[in-house]
């Protein structure tokens, strides 16, 4: 078997791995970048934990994007005025962009885009659970941008410093498009519930049944998050569920009372010893429920997904064939 | 998925510009085959101003050059980043290597006179 300082070969597998010294100091050299907060790039050593934890994380994020276009995508034709329309249709193209941005950096970690696709087609990576709720009138156009894309920006902007570099720059980019999409949210939001008595109601409706599923998004409580610290120590995550849940509870009380509009909590208050709200307990059973598959629109979008995969095979096939013609056409060219 | 991707996590790593690299493995590139391969892999430049240089900003699949800079314009430049974009593809990306970094750059590092705060300048002397 052949050998080197660096490398062995592997007798069962045949694989090349690294001898124990090299290993040690690839290690080494990874904590040290870590220490520094320096970034880790495609190219260098990672641990092999680290990797498929981004890549679960970043490919699942990226189905996160592509799947939430659908309960937007769903009031497209319906939305009350051109301008509406063409606002929605501009964000549900950046829900695409975002989930272009992400497969990207899933790929730098050798994840492929066919791979991952299918991944997701399967059921065997998940998306963001939010988006298995229904969109049942116009204004959940508004609390799907005020409430979902306001926790999602309290979720992603500490992710800009994630330590790794194209997870980061994915996410400064993303960051930077979601405000225009949850301001778009409270701007409808708020002429709902400024208009017509009926109006109004339906905006106090979309907030009661979208509030809880958003606080929801932060994932299990820190009690129960037993991947968290490992990711806290890697520098993929910064803060802790709790701490980025109240940061938004905090941030979103002050919001809803200037649109007028009432957050379905009894326990909600100000916590003047804390410095922050005080919110009621969150229904995990359903939380679970609607992760394992069990939530009003799981299978809906699941299928939607599929469909739309499958009916763009003939385009993406004909694409493939069209660039092949040419080559040959241009071969033909040169040689002549 | 390759089962010699943890080897070192470099060995079957090859680059693709400053996005990063790509692992060769499970990544398509530009390879004759039948329908149902994977668009290959672009690596996206964009001048975001004139008197900018080029930068990269990601990537992207497609099939040919001009899909890819259609592609780029409508991922990379929606909102006017952008005012020229350069699309090339991943394969023909050719980088230095991370686990030869030390010695690769190592002819610099001595060198320090290469640079004018090496120089002690006496007091008074001005435009220097």
């Amino acid at each position: 078997m052949e050998g080197s300082a660096v490398n062995r070969t592997d007798v069962e597998t045949g694989a090349l791995v690294p001898t124990e010294a090299a290993a040690n100091e690839l290690t080494a050299g990874f904590e040290r970048t870590l220490a520094a907060d320096e970034r880790i790039e495609p190219r260098d050593w990672m641990p092999d934990g680290y990797r498929k934890t981004l890549i679960r994380q970043i490919a699942q994020h990226a189905h996160s994007e592509i799947i939430g276009m659908q309960p937007e995508g769903n009031w497209i034709t319906r939305a009350p005025s051109l301008r509406r329309k063409a606002i929605l249709m501009a964000k549900v193209q950046d829900e695409a962009g975002h989930g272009l941005y992400l497969y990207s950096a899933a790929e730098t970690l050798g994840a492929s885009r066919e791979e991952v696709l299918d991944l997701l087609h399967a059921g065997k990576q998940r998306y963001s659970s939010i988006f298995n709720y229904p969109t049942l009138t116009w204004a959940d156009m508004g609390a799907v941008g005020w409430l979902v894309d306001g926790a999602a920006i309290v979720n992603q902007v500490p992710l800009c410093r994630c330590s790794y570099g194209p997870y980061a720059r994915a996410m400064v980019r993303i960051c930077k498009e979601e405000s225009f999409h949850q301001r778009q949210g409270f701007e409808i939001l708020n002429t709902l519930s400024h208009g017509t008595p009926a109006q109004h109601a339906m905006a106090q409706d979309a907030i009661d049944r979208w509030w809880w599923p958003s606080l929801m998004m932060f994932g299990p409580r820190d009690d129960e998050s037993p991947n968290s610290a490992q990711s806290m120590a890697w520098g993929i995550k910064r803060f802790s569920n709790d701490e980025l849940r109240q940061r938004f509870v905090d941030m979103t009380v002050p919001q809803a009372e200037v649109l007028g509009l009432s957050l379905p909590d009894p326990d909600l208050r100000w916590n003047a010893d804390a410095g922050h709200y005080d919110y009621g307990p969150i229904d995990w059973d359903e939380f679970f429920a609607v992760l394992k598959g069990d939530g009003p629109c799981n299978a809906q979008r699941m299928a939607h997904r599929r469909r739309a995969h499958d009916d763009g095979a003939w385009v993406r096939q004909a694409a493939l064939a069209f660039a092949d013609k040419q080559a040959v056409r241009a071969e033909a060219i040169v040689a002549a | 998925m390759s089962e010699t991707r943890d080897v070192a996590g470099t060995a079957d790593l090859t680059a693709a510009g400053g996005h990063g690299a790509v692992p060769t493995t499970g990544v398509p590139l530009h390879e004759p085959g039948g329908p149902g391969r994977d668009w290959p892999l672009w690596e996206v430049f964009i001048r975001s101003r004139r008197g900018l240089s080029h930068s990269h900003v990601g990537s992207l699949h497609a099939p040919d050059a001009g899909m890819a800079l259609r592609n780029a314009r409508d991922v990379y430049t929606r909102r006017q980043e952008g005012v020229s974009i350069w699309v090339i593809p991943a394969a023909a990306i050719t980088a230095s290597s991370p686990a030869e970094k030390d010695a690769f750059f190592d002819p610099a590092a001595d060198k320090i006179y290469r640079h004018p705060t090496f120089y002690d300048v006496p007091a008074g002397v001005k435009h220097l």
